[in-house]
């Protein structure tokens, strides 16, 4: 059908799709999200039909198919779940598709060693709601991902998709603008900003034209909802932005998007072609008169093009350098015209606040902070993955019951939070509620939600030392504390991490820190020093092991370890000497073996390649 | 038809995509990227004659954003996710390993021109780290010991 022309038309089209869709039709949904298209989704999706139509059924008829964004639980893609009944599919295989076709979808029995198994208790948890990754989650921005066809406007519409926007244009944008307030929604981009106070102060700048803008650069390494909503749920955030335009009253806006998320860039330019198909962005809105259309703009991969006055530079099409922060970009922003900036995750959520209300929304969270965030929990976590939770869980709810526990009972050592300007929490601080107040009282910040899990083989000081090199790289250089201090700092942590430390050198690194959060033009800049600042605060005896006793106690600083081989477990399979490059271990086949060190180039094949965990690193 | 005149006409098929304006400078130079594998000179030449841009402006865009090369890069291109997920869980023996193996450096391409390795900043599918990309395909949880046969067993070489 062409174009909705009323809010009531929008309802009528919404009942159409129930009326025709078949929820008891059993259905099969193949996850097509990056992560399980790499572990081979599209090879599955193949599978299953050449499965159907073996089996003699038809799609759509006896079988209803789709494939989904992103489920969060990327590790053991690719992810297939089975409806109505539930059932989650982990690591499926092309090979596996005809018995999931005849046992499920036929026989409606489950196929047991393709679901999920608790590590810990063995337990077999075939339903999805119940896996323990899902059951403490609480899922708005993510609300669905995972359920929907991401490339379906229709899927979006049926599960009540702009259904937030149709309310929206019949209030009144002031009204809009308070309900967004009263949510006290913050911008989930990284520093927490009241996402209604910046509304209202872009609406209440005189001028003709403004702007909303989507902050879909994600730069922050180790972190990937934005990637996964823009992917899966490209529509929520349209919407977000349609209602966010409408309150402040622009009719133009931009989604800057990182060039290396082509699969983002795909999916937003079909639901944005479809939206304008059915008249829910372009000229008069569902026959309202409002007028709003948005355009992509695709991002270089410069970290620093995150930043709002950089990102805004880059849009216009030039070199994308922040500016003084004097100049607020609601009321000189792009083409230095008042615009809205917000985050992907902050725009998906505008839409069910708008729907439930305020309060509903108020009612979650903690005192500073409301509703839920999505936690990207990685590093070195038995779950990895996205996890949308209400703010105020503790690091150590999130880690052991929703992460699972500490990969390989190892012990849990820190968290690191909020990339580069965030810094690292200690274990012993780990029932810290998470919020945008309390971590950055740590000495951390929330950033967008990186949460990344170390354990006690992660060395501290190289921390410290990969995210002073991560933003020497990404420095503009536009101001001198952050030119040259940077630089500065790393040198002095390699210093550190090769052995050459000085007793000196840990103040000379407060002293820079200090400078830099003083002297620098913009954020990249001022938050530099947290993650040093944090390691120094929480882990100072691992920068004293380094200095004063040229060790590296967790083992990773090259410069500082040794390989071995333990005579105890080594079996002399002969496995490490045929895979060392340097040809340095020697050793009877079935006795232990022996590595001369001087030759060693401590590249970890040995380790890697031994089965009996017999390679040893002091 | 000589050499040029060809290629300033593949260089119009991909400027013609797009309006005429300078929103678009980056679009069209990271689609130069993808087409040619490096940002030519002819095609920065042909793109500020046609904006009326001056050259130096697009030279400054070309070395600031990190997507965007000047020079001729390898026939294929080997991606080694350093962000934070994939540092912890040993992206720099991983690094060491293809650097070693292929006698390349970082950001730098192989003398034969079949390699050209880079580093990248976190390619948002941390729950596979350490990630390393060929020619835009996904490696998760790669290894030391098995990046090099797994780069040329896509490669084919
Ligand atoms: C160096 C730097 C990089 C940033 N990168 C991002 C980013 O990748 N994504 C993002 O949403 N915000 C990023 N921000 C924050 C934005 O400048 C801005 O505050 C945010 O997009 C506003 O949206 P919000 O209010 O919804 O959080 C970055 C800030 C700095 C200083
Ligand atoms: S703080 Fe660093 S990144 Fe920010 S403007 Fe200054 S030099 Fe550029
Ligand atoms: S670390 Fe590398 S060079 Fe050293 S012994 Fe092991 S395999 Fe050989
Ligand atoms: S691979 Fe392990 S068990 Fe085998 S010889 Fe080497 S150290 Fe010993
Ligand atoms: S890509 Fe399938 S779960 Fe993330
Ligand atoms: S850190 Fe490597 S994919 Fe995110």
């Amino acid at each position: 059908m062409g174009a909705i022309n009323s809010i009531e038309e929008l309802e009528a089209y919404r009942r159409e799709l129930a009326a025709a869709a078949k929820p008891d039709l059993p259905t099969v949904l193949v996850c097509f999200g990056t992560g399980c298209q790499a572990h081979g989704s599209r090879r599955v999706a193949e599978a299953f039909m050449e499965a159907i139509k073996e089996q003699g059924l038809q799609v759509d008829v006896n079988i209803g198919f789709k494939t989904t964004g992103c489920h969060g639980y990327c590790e053991n893609g690719p992810l297939v779940v089975l409806r109505p009944q539930d059932i989650l599919y982990l690591k499926v295989r092309p090979e596996d598709v005809p018995e999931i076709v005849e046992e499920s979808i036929k026989g409606g029995r489950i196929v047991e060693r393709l679901v999920y198994r608790d590590k810990v208790t063995d337990e077999v948890v075939p339903h999805y709601s119940e896996i323990p990754f899902y059951k403490h989650q609480h899922r708005i921005a993510l609300r669905h991902i995972g359920t929907i066809d991401p490339t379906s406007i229709d899927d979006y519409i049926l599960v009540g998709g702009y259904a937030g926007l149709a309310k929206a244009l019949t209030m009144k944008p002031e009204d809009i603008i308070s309900e967004v307030e009263r949510s006290g929604l913050r911008g989930r981009g990284g520093a927490g900003f009241p996402t209604g106070t910046k509304w209202r102060s872009c609406a209440a700048v005189e001028s003709d034209v403004r702007y909303v803008m989507c902050n879909g650069d994600e730069g922050d390494p180790g972190a990937f909802m934005d990637r996964s909503i823009m992917e899966g749920d490209p529509h929520a955030v349209i919407e977000g932005m349609i209602i966010g335009a409408y309150a402040v009253g622009s009719h133009q806006g931009y989604i800057y998007v990182r060039d290396e998320y082509p699969l983002a860039v795909r999916n937003l330019t079909l639901a944005l072609e479809a939206a304008r198909e059915k008249g829910l962005l372009g000229e008069n809105i569902l026959g309202t008169g409002f007028s709003f259309d948005i355009k992509i703009s695709r991002g270089g991969g410069a970290f620093v093009c995150g930043e709002s006055s950089a990102l805004m530079r880059s849009v216009e099409g030039n070199v994308g350098e922040p500016r003084a922060k004097y100049i607020r970009s609601v009321e000189r922003g792009l083409y230095n015209k008042p615009t809205v900036l917000n985050n992907v995750e902050t725009w998906a959520n505008v839409p069910e606040i708008i729907l439930k209300g305020a309060e509903w929304y108020a009612s979650m969270g903690t005192e500073g902070s409301k509703g839920t965030k999505v936690f990207s929990l990685v590093g070195k976590v038995n779950n990895t993955g996205l996890v949308e939770v209400p703010m105020g869980i503790s690091i150590r709810e999130l880690v052991e019951n929703i992460g699972g526990g500490v990969l390989g009972g190892k012990k849990f050592k820190a968290v690191q939070t909020g990339g580069p300007s965030g810094g690292c929490i200690p274990e012993r601080l780990a029932d810290l509620p998470i919020d945008f107040d309390s971590l950055t009282k740590a000495g951390s910040m929330m950033g967008s939600g990186g949460i990344i899990v170390m354990d006690e083989d992660t060395c501290m000081v190289d921390v410290a030392k990969y995210f002073t090199g991560f933003l020497v790289e990404e420095s503009c250089g536009k101001c001198t504390p952050c030119r040259d201090g940077l630089p500065r700092m790393l040198d002095l942590l390699t210093e550190i991490t090769e052995g050459r430390g000085r007793e000196e050198h840990v103040a000379m690194l407060e002293e820079l820190c200090d400078l830099l959060t003083w002297g620098a033009l913009c954020g990249l800049g001022t938050s530099a020093a947290n993650p040093v600042l944090s390691t120094i605060k929480y882990f100072r005896e691992e920068y004293e092991a380094h200095i004063r006793d040229k060790k590296c106690p967790a083992g990773v600083c090259k410069a500082l370890i040794t390989y071995s081989i333990d005579p105890e477990a080594c079996t002399g399979c002969r496995l490490c000497a045929k895979n060392c490059p340097q040809n340095c271990i020697t050793g009877k086949r079935k006795e232990a073996h022996v590595i001369d060190t001087s030759k060693c180039i401590k590249c970890g094949v040995c380790k890697d390649v031994c089965k009996f965990d017999a390679v040893r690193i002091s | 038809m000589t050499e040029m005149t060809q290629d300033v006409s593949r260089f119009d098929r991909i400027i013609e995509r797009y309006e005429r304006s300078e929103e678009s400078l980056l679009a069209i130079l990271q689609d130069f990227q993808r087409e040619f594998h490096y940002v030519p000179e002819e095609g920065i030449r042909r793109l500020s004659e046609v904006m009326g841009v001056p050259a130096s402006k697009i030279y400054a865009m070309g070395t600031f954003y990190k997507a965007l090369s000047l020079t001729p890069r390898g026939r294929h291109t080997i991606k080694v996710c350093t962000g934070t997920a994939c540092h912890l869980k040993g992206a720099p023996l991983i690094l060491d390993t293809l650097e070693r193996e292929l006698k390349v450096k970082r950001n730098g391409t192989t003398e034969d021109g079949e390699f050209t390795l880079e580093c990248v900043n976190c390619v948002g599918a941390c729950a596979m780290a350490p990630v390393v990309l060929v020619d835009e395909v996904y490696h998760g949880q790669t290894r030391p010991s098995k990046v090099v046969d797994m780069v040329k067993k896509q490669v084919g070489s």
